[in-house]
């Protein structure tokens, strides 16, 4: 794959628009001698590439780098370096379609150049003939890059740096998007080998009913997206929803069905009606639809529209763009200056917070299905992003199966994918310049997971580094998964390529195929050792109280009870004027009193029961409880790596003990002594017992990053007395003072 | 009697079959183990909860409902029906207070499950009377507590002033030495089947570390702390240095607390030393024998020809010490030495930080302005100050082979921080249990950490501003460093909360008093009883279970203040939504138990196959060996 313009980048010329310039087609044919490329993948083409770019290496405040070729291929930024690769560090963790120097396209968040010992956010459309002597490149998965373009040619720096800034800002077309490309050469059965569900047929549906017992019907009208393009192909409603109503405005204020609770309750989402409407025909549609939920059981409805209590997507877009600035460090100083304030800092990006909030509504909404028996509608202007949200969250506490890796791909699938969250917008993969609609709403949806994952880790089949593996793979355009705004979209990309194309009919991988990105071994640590299998011999035996949650047996005494909450869900009709309220007030700095309390009521008498890691799970919503998510915010930062410690060490600990148990079952049941047991052994097999011996030379970041290599010197802070500036008398006080000070 | 704690527990009581390995998660079964022993669970971390019926429950049932069960020696002194216990999370709770020479036990009666609430009176820092009695005659009562709570009770004194007020005796109990009356650790004989004062021997632990040798001599110099009433009775010293060179040393430093070795490194023979401050005063007085001492410090470490010397304090205090006639020393009079500051501020600031985090997270938290106020408190900034004072220290005698002096005003404050911090970083034999008493034993203890002043053992004036949770932050450090390195020390949270709790709770004689002198003086190895005999009668609990001992494993911890938390489970285990999440250690254990068995199944089988092989081989003379043996490890 060395040579370029080889036959399997120019068979694939046809299929995609290019949008190269000549002069870099004329470069891209005659590469330098001393230029290497990387192994390109099928359908992958080079822009540019330029020598030598200096790469500074990121664990170093001394401006040292490596030399090295720099390249913009329509997939990726690439960096190889002259040096002849040494023999590689045995990899845990190695991604097979991007290395640890590449950048896909789509994962580039921010480019900044220096000029003149001044750093300058560098967009799209500025003049760009004055190239920087320094690149510096923040990516989505918060690798932060530094190149240094002075020791090439004045031609071939301003060439690159234009191809780069060109590929990685400025507006571009979907079918520019690389997985357009790649999607011809993967064969189209490949999907259909997986266990996870796409919920793009009516089997998938019906299955996922009949698992949660619901009792609602599959609506087949929208198969060719007759009914609204901004719905599934197939989805569920009340049955008592009539079809004339189905069609009565475009998709919009349905109450589509997400769940439903084993009592019979159901949780339903819907989008908001057109604002145009006449209040009166609004209203008295949305109450139908209302009488319609209510008859799911037991006539009894909750909606609660979110927009009124949780941040909008564009408080969300802020709050994390904060938030992320905090782990982009250029420096070392920056880092020790930022430790600083650190946690005032955090606190008011208010990232923290929001996530609080969500796990918050969330439970509110599992305590309406779990207590009360409700049925619950949520609802939101489009209906797929902070509902997605919430009603995924609620599944992952009630639903057990949700908690489990092919559950869990099948739950993002069923409410991200199929449920039209507009990921192509929400990510900007385009670099579109409007960026109203920009907002890391999926990202916000799986931090909530994470805290899950964090405070209830054996009830979750998957890992945390699963979890920031996902994070990443959005911002990788070889899959299909995350690249489209709505089903319809997709299927109209897929119609209109086939349309040019001769080669049958498209595919996009998707990313729940995890062997496309990782070997079978480092797959093995998206699972969780820890993780607590349902066994049915051990059904009666996980029920043994946990010494946890025995506390207070009885709620507590009246003397303290709070008053019932109320004004949060509110009645039907009140809601209904809500509804239709043209203007929303993001009211969520504020978040009234009564419902926090009410859900501290609900967890902590949760908390009394015993724990049982295969039914109701509650987050517990405090403030010391609600961590950051350092697996993905600090594994590549040098400064913040413990070596030799980090939670690798239980890891690799239990993974090795569970190991061995499995091999003594399998030893037994191999002599038929055992089988009675017949525990997990379709599970795969956990990492090998050499990690454990290699954990001593791991860094807590452990598998990322892993492949550097971590100098073993202390990090020691620069300019301790500036950190701490206690200004108080006490300060100055001698240790042994006689005087007796008041401290009132 | 064995039940020694403060139990603020909302629940009834049920025997918890639970594993008392797992350090954050679970409550202790504290009396399966020993049966006769004071329970470690002074504080449990999650209040147990006990179902009658079960054999552990036994005798607390037997003991009768409203009565606590007494440790040897212990005796009510008073019960007062019809207090009421504000609690702040359940509400106003109606009960039975007991106050013993010990203890303060409280029980609802009219609320099922029973309310308790058990702590030793050592805890309690103040009893405040708060505002006159209301018109029924009530009077509200505060316990300002040293490990972070405060209760509120009210209460109606007798009328007849011929009665004594329960709060009046609970006053006199809690502050016995402002009472002449003796710490309960005196009276309290409880036999173990460990005895604790023999675990640390200074003579033995020297030679464990290979001392004396060539270049440092054990001096008998203090014998009767004579030198320095401070300091140990053994010295380590350099060969060079006579005692009466270390006499003249001992008038220039600070309450005599002359350069003395507290590690040294088994292969590069770099040395940890901690002193007190030269008393170099405004005018720069020098002392020869004392630079001596330390030329000789530098010179028994032949690879280095550098020394360094940290002062603990930010440079602006050591200036001002000047004018009490300490100071530091100049790099003019001491060559080849390097004086870094560690910018450690002192125990009044400390004190202030406590407090500070006190009001944050007690007894309710401000969830959305959590961090903020945390970050306010300033507590885990001093914690990383701390943290990477050692470790620079760690990484200049692992790295530099270079020896390092560190010490502070007086040197027995942020120095023994210091040190043992050093020393855990660098020693993995003091990350196991007996390791880890040893350390505390010798840098706390011996070298005359003032426990009695920071902590105020039996003393009713609580605003003396000797106190400071000196000791407390320096549990706390190691605490970060259990939670940064899972896998390093064999001891779990558990331990280290026991070791908190005990600090307070004057049961035990290991942290009274201030010096080694008056430990000998008040025989507190014959009148009291170590709490490391309690300790290491059920060591069983405070095991780590996933510790992996890697004896040249250096640890080098994160100090950046993203890597430090708040040990919620020792400052917030008041709250009853702060459970400890996570029980990784059950889990583990839960594993281990299965492996066990298997293992045993396949032994069986094995067992099983030989026997029939035996037989088989009678009649074909060949046995089969299928199974290869289980390998055991850990």
């Amino acid at each position: 794959m060395l040579s370029l313009g080889s036959g399997g980048a120019k068979s694939t010329k046809p299929s995609f628009v290019s949008y190269v310039t000549p002069e870099e087609i004329k470069s891209e044919k005659e590469p330098q001698k001393k230029e290497r490329h990387p192994n390109l993948l099928p359908g992958e083409v080079v822009f540019c590439s330029t020598n030598p770019i200096l790469k500074y290496t990121q664990d170093d405040i001394s401006q040292r780098g490596i030399f090295g070729t720099l390249l913009c291929t329509n997939f990726r930024v690439s960096f190889i370096s002259d040096e002849t690769p040494q023999e590689e560090p045995t990899q845990h963790f190695k991604n097979k379609l991007y290395g640890e120097n590449d950048i896909p396209l789509m994962c580039v968040d921010c480019l900044y150049g220096v000029y003149d010992e001044k750093k300058k956010l560098i967009t799209g459309g500025m003049l760009k003939n004055k190239y920087p002597s320094k690149m510096i490149i923040h990516c989505k998965d918060l690798r932060v890059f530094q190149f240094c373009l002075t020791f090439t040619k004045e031609e071939e720096a301003k060439k690159i740096f234009q191809g780069i800034v060109h590929h990685c800002l400025e507006p571009k077309s979907l079918k520019c998007v690389f997985a357009f490309s790649y999607a011809n050469t993967k064969g189209p059965e490949m999907q259909r080998t997986q266990r996870t569900l796409m919920f793009d047929s009516q089997e998938d549906w019906s299955q996922e009913m009949k698992r949660t017992k619901g009792n609602c019907r599959i609506v087949t009208e929208n198969q060719n997206f007759e009914l609204s393009e901004r719905l599934p192909k197939y989805f569920i409603i009340p049955a008592a929803v009539s079809d004339d109503d189905l069609s009565k405005f475009p998709g919009k204020g349905l109450p589509i069905w997400c769940w439903s609770h084993h009592s019979g309750c159901a949780l339903f989402k819907a989008s908001s009606l057109p604002v145009t409407q006449e209040d009166g025909v609004a209203q008295a549609w949305m109450e139908r639809m209302l009488h319609a939920v209510a008859q799911t059981h037991l006539y009894s409805v909750k909606i609660e529209d979110l927009l009124e209590t949780l941040p909008n997507i564009q408080d969300i877009q802020q709050s994390y763009t904060k938030f992320k600035q905090f782990f982009l460090i250029d420096n070392s100083t920056d880092f020790w200056m930022s430790d600083v304030k650190w946690f005032s800092s955090l606190e008011n990006t208010g990232w923290l917070d929001i996530i609080r909030q969500c796990l918050q509504k969330a439970v509110e909404v599992v305590e309406c299905l779990e207590k009360e028996n409700t049925n619950v509608l949520i609802t939101e202007e489009e209906g797929s992003d902070l509902c997605c949200v919430i009603s995924s969250l609620v599944q992952i506490m009630m639903d057990p199966h949700c908690r489990t890796l092919t559950g869990f791909q099948n739950l993002v699938q069923k409410e991200w994918v199929a449920g039209c969250h507009a990921f192509l917008d929400r990510c900007n993969h385009l670099h579109q310049k409007d960026k109203e609609c920009q907002s890391p709403v999926f990202l916000l949806f799986l931090e909530c997971v994470w805290q899950l994952v964090q405070q209830h880790s054996p009830a979750f089949q998957f890992s945390e580094t699963y979890l920031t593996v996902l994070s990443d793979s959005i911002h990788v355009p070889a899959f299909g998964t995350f690249l489209f705004n709505s089903a319809f979209q997709r299927e109209s990309c897929l119609k209109a390529t086939l349309q040019h194309s001769q080669r049958g009919p498209l595919s996009w991988p998707a990313v729940w195929d995890w062997s496309m990105q990782f070997d079978c071994k480092a797959q093995e640590l998206f699972i969780n050792p820890l993780y607590a299998e349902k066994l049915k011999q051990e059904k009666v035996l996980r029920k043994v109280p946990r010494i946890k949650h025995q506390r207070q047996l009885s709620l507590p005494s009246s003397a303290f009870k709070t008053p019932p909450k109320k004004g949060f869900f509110k009645d039907e009709a009140e809601s209904l004027k809500k509804m239709l309220r043209v203007k929303r007030f993001s009211r969520w700095m504020v978040p009234p009193d009564s419902p926090a309390v009410a859900t501290r009521q609900f967890y902590e008498a949760w908390q009394q029961k015993p724990l049982d890691y295969h039914g109701l799970l509650l987050p517990c919503l405090d403030g010391p409880a609600m961590r950051l998510w350092m697996q993905r915010y600090l594994r590549w930062t040098p400064e913040a790596q413990i070596l030799g410690g980090g939670s690798v060490a239980i890891t690799s600990k239990l993974a090795e003990l569970l190991g061995e148990v499995r091999a003594l079952q399998r030893e037994l049941a191999q002599k038929g002594w055992w089988d009675s047991m017949g525990e997990g052994h379709h599970r795969p097999q956990t990492m090998s017992l050499a990690l454990v011996r290699t954990s001593l030379r791991l860094s807590s970041y452990f598998p990322f990053a892993a492949s550097r290599n971590w100098s073993f010197k202390p990090v020691i802070p620069t300019g301790l007395l500036q950190s701490l500036m206690v200004t108080d008398k006490l300060a100055s006080q001698e240790d042994e003072t006689n005087e007796v000070i008041s401290l009132v | 009697m064995e039940k020694s704690g403060s139990v603020d527990s909302l629940g009834s009581r049920r025997s918890s079959c639970v594993d008392s390995l797992s350090s954050s998660s679970t409550s202790r079964s504290d009396r399966s183990s020993l049966a006769k022993g004071p329970s470690a669970s002074v504080n449990d971390l999650s209040p147990e909860v006990r179902t009658p019926g079960k054999p552990s429950t036994k005798a607390f049932r037997d003991s009768g409902k409203d009565d606590p069960e007494l440790l040897p020696k212990e005796v009510v002194q008073i019960v007062a029906k019809d207090v009421t216990y504000i609690c702040p999370f359940v509400g106003a709770l109606r009960g039975i207070l007991t106050v013993t020479n010990y203890r303060l036990f409280f029980r609802c009666i009219n609320r099922e499950p029973a309310f308790l609430l058990d702590l030793p009176l050592g805890v309690i820092s103040k009893v405040d009377k708060i505002g006159g009695a209301s018109s029924r005659g009530d009077v509200s009562y505060g316990l300002v507590c040293k490990d972070m709570r405060n209760l509120r009770f009210v209460y109606k004194p007798p009328e007849d002033s011929l009665q004594k007020s329960a709060f009046d005796v609970l006053t006199k109990f809690a502050f016995p030495n402002s009472n002449n009356l003796p710490l309960f650790a005196f009276e309290y004989d409880q036999v173990f089947p460990e005895n604790g004062w023999k675990v640390y021997d200074a003579l033995a632990e020297y030679k464990r570390q290979g001392l004396p040798n060539e270049s440092w001599r054990i001096s008998k110099v203090n014998d009767h702390y004579e030198l320095c009433d401070s300091y140990p009775a053994s010295l380590v010293v350099p060969v060079t240095i006579t005692d009466e060179e270390l006499r003249r040393v001992a008038a220039f430093r600070a309450k005599g607390r002359i350069p003395v070795l507290s590690w040294i490194h088994p292969e590069s023979q770099a040395a940890v030393v901690r002193s007190s401050q030269p008393m170099s005063g405004v005018s720069g007085k020098r002392c020869k024998e004392d630079e001596k001492l330390l030329q000789a410090i530098m010179d028994a470490n032949a690879q280095s020809h550098k020394l360094f010397i940290f002062d603990a304090r930010p440079s602006v205090n050591a200036a001002a010490n000047k004018m009490k006639g300490g100071g530091c020393e100049s790099e003019d009079a001491y060559q080849n030495a390097e004086l870094v500051f560690l910018d450690i501020h002192n125990i009044h600031v400390m004190r202030e930080s406590l407090r500070k985090l006190r009001e944050v997270v007690y007894p309710n938290i401000e969830d959305s302005h959590w961090l903020s106020n945390l970050e306010s408190t300033h507590w885990l900034e001093h914690i990383k100050l701390i943290l990477a004072g050692a470790l620079r220290m760690a990484d200049k005698v692992e790295s530099g082979r270079t020896s390092v002096v560190v010490h502070c005003s007086d040197g027995w404050d942020r120095t023994a921080q210091l040190t043992s911090l050093t020393m855990i970083m660098l020693d993995a034999h003091y990350r196991t249990v007996t390791g880890f008493q040893t350390l505390i034993d010798k840098e706390w203890v011996s070298f005359g950490h003032r426990f009695q002043q920071r902590v105020g053992h039996g003393d009713q004036n609580h605003t003396d501003a000797d106190r400071s949770p000196i000791f407390l932050q320096f549990i706390d450090c190691v605490w970060q460093m259990t939670q940064q390195f899972p896998a390093a020390f064999e001891f779990n949270e558990y331990f280290l909360i026991t070791v908190l709790d005990h600090l307070y709770s004057c049961l035990f004689g290991t942290f009274l008093c201030n010096s080694e002198q008056q430990r000998v003086r008040e025989e507190l190895s014959k009148r009291t009883v170590s709490l490391w005999s309690l300790v290491n009668s059920q060591l069983e609990e405070f095991v780590n279970p996933l510790y992996v001992h890697y004896s040249s494993h250096v640890l080098l911890p994160s100090v950046s203040i993203r890597h430090l938390q708040l040990w919620l489970t020792y400052y917030i285990r008041w709250n009853p939504r702060m459970r400890p999440q996570e029980p990784v250690h059950q889990r583990y254990k839960e594993l281990l138990a299965k492996r066990a068995e298997l293992q045993k199944r396949v032994e069986e089988l094995q067992r099983d196959v030989a026997n029939r092989a035996s037989v088989s081989s009678e009649r074909a003379g060949s046995p089969t060996r299928s199974i290869t043996p289980v390998q055991t490890f850990v």
